[in-house]
This record gives C-alpha cells, sequence and structure tokens, in this order.
C-alpha cells in the first residue's frame, strides 16, 4: 500500500472541508473496499479523512418513511426492526451481501460507492477505461462471465456489485449528500451512472460531496418481497444476476409491484417498463414471464456471460413467484 | 511516560528536520507521487505527514496498548508484527477468507480491512484473549473435540467468528450456521466438522 496521511473527522463540515482541500484526499468509512483497492494499487489517495466518528449512523423514522444514515452498518440496517418491517426486501437484499464480518464493516454510504469487481478493474497490469481512462477495456472480447448485459459501452461493460443499491433503487429511495455548496437530493436511480465515455464515473456525487443518509418513502409493498440472489456459491460471493421483486396484490391482481436487477448492468437496473405491464394483471407466472421477456428487450451478450440472456429473466420470474407466495 | 512522550515527539521532530533539508534528495530516491508532488510544491510539510507515524491507544485482550504507527498498517498487521500476536492468521489480506476474524468491540470484523488508526480507543479481541488463563474456552473445547479442522491456519478466524455467530443469535439451525460462518473459507474442508462444533457449543448452553 502507498504512503498516505490520515486525518478523523468529528463534524460534516471539517470533513467536507478536508476534502475540498485536498484533491488527493478520500473519504474512509468501514474500509472494507477502499482498503482492499489500496492494497492492490488501484486506488491510491494520499489522504484519507476517516469519517466514523460523524454522528451519521442512526435509523429513524419520519413523516413519509424512514431515514438511514450514511454510517449506518449493513448489519445494523439489515437487523433494524424498523427495516425490517416496513422494507424487508432492504432487509434481504442486505443479508445476501458479502459476509458477517464485512456486513459488520461496511456502511451504506461505502456500500452505495464500492466500486466494481471486474477482474481487469483490479488487475493493474491489465488496461481497463475506469482505473486508467483511455487505456481500453480487457474485458470486451476477454473473460467477460461476471458482466453486464444491460447499459455497457464500447469502454466499459463493468457491473455494479451491490445487493443493497438493488433493494434501494426498487424501493425509490433519495439520496441525501452535503458539499461546499449545502445539501442536495439525489433521487437513487440518478445517482449510478451508465458507463457510457466515462467508465470512471461510477455516480454523480460531485467531487467534495459527501452521503449523508437515504430517504426510504413508505410503500404498501412489504407483504410479498423476495431478494434472490444467483451466484457461483450459496454465500458469500458476487452475484451472477439478482433481482429484488415487492409486490401488492388484492384479490389475485398486483395493485403495485416494483422490480430491480443486480449485476447486469453498471448501476441497479431497474425494471419499469415490466413493472408498468404487470401492474392491474394476475400474479401469475404466466404474466411473470411475460414481464421478464418484455425485460430483455434490450439485453445483449458479451460473448461470456451469454448464460445470463437466459439467467436474468428465470431469476426474475422466480423472484416474483416466491414473493408472491408469501402469506 | 512525560519522558518517553517527550522522546517520541523529539523524534517526530528530529525526522521532520532532517526530511526538511534533504526533501530533494528523500524525493528523487523515494519517488511515489505523493512524495514528487509536494517536493514540487515545496511543500516539505506534507511529505513529512505522508510518512509519520501516528499515536494510537487500543485495548487488546483487556490490555491497554498504546503505539505509533504508520496510517496505513492494518489492524491485523499491527496484531502479528509489531504486538507479536501471531494467533490471528493473515490468508488472502483481501477480506475474501475471514482467516484474520477479530472482535472489535465485540463484534466480528476482518482485521486485515481495519486500518489499524480505526480502533482508537476501542476494544478488540483476538484468538488469544479468548481462554480464561489455561482454561480453553467452550467454542476451542469443541473444536478439538469435533476435529473442527485438519491444518488448523483458518481455525482462529473460524473460532472468533464461531463465538459471534453464537452470540448474535445465529446458530439455531446447522443450515443458519452455515450461513453465518460463510465469511470464513476452510480449504481443508473441515467445514461438517466445524458446524457439529457450534451446534454442540449452542446446545450445550455455556455462556460463550
Amino acid at each position: 500500500m502507498n504512503q498516505f496521511s490520515y486525518v478523523r473527522v468529528t463534524s460534516k463540515e471539517s470533513a467536507i472541508a478536508a476534502l475540498a482541500k485536498d484533491k488527493t484526499a478520500m473519504f474512509l468509512a468501514g474500509g472494507t473496499n477502499l482498503v482492499d483497492l489500496m492494497k492492490s494499487g488501484v486506488t491510491n489517495p494520499e489522504r484519507l479523512v476517516d469519517i466514523n466518528k460523524l454522528p451519521l449512523a442512526t435509523i429513524e423514522e419520519t413523516k413519509t418513511g424512514l431515514r438511514i444514515g450514511a454510517l449506518a452498518k449493513n448489519t445494523a440496517v439489515a437487523e433494524n426492526d424498523l427495516v425490517i418491517k416496513h422494507f424487508p426486501l432492504l432487509s434481504q437484499a442486505l443479508k445476501a451481501g458479502a459476509s458477517p464480518q464485512l456486513r459488520n464493516m461496511a456502511t451504506v454510504g461505502g456500500n452505495m460507492m464500492q466500486r466494481t469487481r471486474c477482474h481487469y478493474f483490479y488487475d493493474t497490469a491489465m488496461p481497463c477505461n475506469k482505473r486508467n481512462p483511455g487505456s481500453g477495456c480487457g474485458a470486451i472480447g476477454g473473460f467477460s462471465r461476471m458482466h453486464a448485459i444491460f447499459g455497457a459501452s464500447d469502454k466499459c461493460i463493468a457491473v455494479h456489485p451491490s445487493d443493497m443499491c438493488v433493494a434501494l433503487a426498487a424501493l425509490d429511495a433519495t439520496v441525501i449528500v452535503a458539499g461546499p455548496k449545502g445539501e442536495r437530493k439525489i433521487p437513487f436511480g440518478d445517482f449510478h451512472r451508465l458507463p457510457g465515455d466515462t467508465p470512471q464515473q461510477d455516480n454523480n456525487l460531485q467531487r467534495g460531496e459527501l452521503i449523508i443518509a437515504v430517504d426510504i418513502p413508505f410503500n404498501q409493498l412489504s407483504a410479498n418481497t423476495h431478494y434472490l440472489k444467483v451466484r457461483d456459491r450459496a454465500s458469500y460471493a458476487f452475484a451472477l444476476v439478482s433481482a429484488g421483486a415487492a409486490m401488492q396484490i388484492k384479490g389475485g391482481n398486483i395493485t403495485d409491484v416494483r422490480l430491480a436487477l443486480g449485476g447486469v448492468a453498471h448501476k441497479p437496473w431497474r425494471l419499469k417498463e415490466a413493472e408498468a405491464w404487470l401492474k392491474g394483471k394476475p400474479a401469475t407466472e404466466e404474466n411473470f414471464r411475460k414481464a421478464a421477456e418484455l425485460s430483455m428487450a434490450q439485453a445483449k451478450s458479451q460473448g461470456g456471460n451469454a448464460f445470463k440472456l437466459t439467467l436474468a429473466p428465470n431469476t426474475i420470474v422466480e423472484a416474483l413467484k416466491t414473493a408472491a407466495a408469501q402469506a | 511516560m512525560d519522558d518517553q512522550l517527550k522522546n517520541e515527539e523529539h523524534t517526530g521532530t528530529s525526522r521532520r528536520s532532517f526530511l526538511k533539508k534533504s526533501s530533494l534528495i528523500t524525493a528523487l530516491a523515494l519517488t511515489p507521487d505523493p512524495v514528487l508532488k509536494a517536493a514540487e510544491k515545496g511543500v516539505d510539510e506534507q511529505i513529512a505527514s505522508a510518512i509519520e507515524t501516528m499515536p494510537l491507544n487500543v485495548m487488546i485482550n483487556g490490555v491497554k496498548q498504546s503505539v505509533r504507527i504508520e496510517p496505513r498498517v492494518t489492524l491485523l498487521d499491527l496484531l502479528r508484527e509489531r504486538l507479536h500476536l501471531t494467533g490471528t492468521k493473515k490468508g488472502c489480506d483481501h477480506g475474501q477468507c475471514g482467516a484474520c476474524t477479530v472482535h472489535v468491540d465485540g463484534e466480528r470484523v476482518n482485521s486485515c480491512l481495519t486500518l489499524a488508526l480505526t480502533t482508537e480507543g476501542r476494544e478488540v479481541t483476538t484468538i488469544e484473549g479468548l481462554a480464561d488463563g489455561d482454561n480453553l474456552h467452550p467454542m476451542q473445547e469443541a473444536f478439538l473435540e469435533h476435529d473442527g479442522f485438519q491444518c488448523g491456519y483458518c481455525t482462529p478466524g473460524q473460532i472468533m467468528s464461531a463465538v459471534c455467530c453464537i452470540r448474535e443469535g445465529h446458530a439455531s439451525t446447522p443450515e443458519e450456521v452455515r450461513e453465518y460462518m460463510s465469511g470464513n473459507i476452510c480449504r481443508c474442508g473441515a467445514y461438517s466438522n466445524i458446524v457439529d462444533a457450534i451446534m454442540d457449543v449452542k446446545q450445550g448452553g455455556k455462556k460463550v
């Protein structure tokens, strides 16, 4: 690991100021991804601003939903009574991610900021437009088993690895960030970016902005939810494909539904067309299958991940079926 | 103590002065980016701070440790290389195997991805701190009893993780134990015996 300097901050203001002052500085929260990236020489900050002492770890009920502090640990969120009651999909997604040890360390904000696990991004001997813009993409035409089937570009086909973010995208969360110019809100669907010509930018945070909290609005979708993660081993592995489904079913008909995929794109992949198509229709496997087919219209294989064109719709159907079968 | 502090401060100042005097030579010899950039800007203070050590006070297995370390030292390296608590193992060093599992404020974490400075003022327990004198912890006994290992390299991490698995309430069934122990890899494949050991401790009802 390269040498760096380290400073602890105790207020949002000093955290933001510390980053504004030093262009080579980065925030340190749980460190589960950043420290690893620094060991591999992929990310080389010259200064770490430790934000772990900031009072941003609370989970509280507001008039319109839940506000989850950016420094709340993944375990704390997954096991929080309010989260389990109102947004079981979020709890399920979090528990599907990483290991108990890592979930004890990782924070909500850090989970959102984690980088792709593309092998070419991690291997500094390989070309990668995300790590080293302009150097090319090793994954295109290379080992592309884990890679994107939606929204990829000719510069980058990496996927965002988070499970939590799939649930937050499906639940219409809003991200609250603070920066040198004050606070602003970003709809969760606009937080992460598609790679386009600038895959080095994972998200739309501006330099020096700090994630403060995530707001999730109340909904009527808690009775029928399921997060299904398909991976190479039963636990502690990144998703090949994952699907988060939450439905409201009345008299056998779907009155409201949210659907999002993980492991298939550079950002959590919300399936709004399928949601619109399903609304008002009977909750049957036939309809789930049609919605899944509709979701795949824009999907494109990179070669090594051609199996995802079959796995993704099957995962959608299975997630919807399991969600619909809940009490 | 005061003398010691004074000495440390003195050492720090000397090092900084040395760096200031020889910043160009240092920069050329070391040539990592931060140093070169700082040298170009004439910001010697920055060079010093990048290499300087920082104080850390942390309780490890009930003993207060006060050390000075570089910011890049992980908790795992602090334990093994500085404090010679080599029970905690370095497996992958990337948070993928769980061999380095320790407890920080009672919660299991990967010490390889924990920068030691982030444990300031906190309590760390390692495998060396689990037994009560010569009496092994019930989980250590159970691993012996059930042959919960072959080579033993992953064992300290497995045991530290297993203790938390029960304390967290995640050991109701063998299936739940398998899920909540998934952060600890055993290349010898002693998994079934590890699950047996944990279930035995859980069902035995002894305090963990």
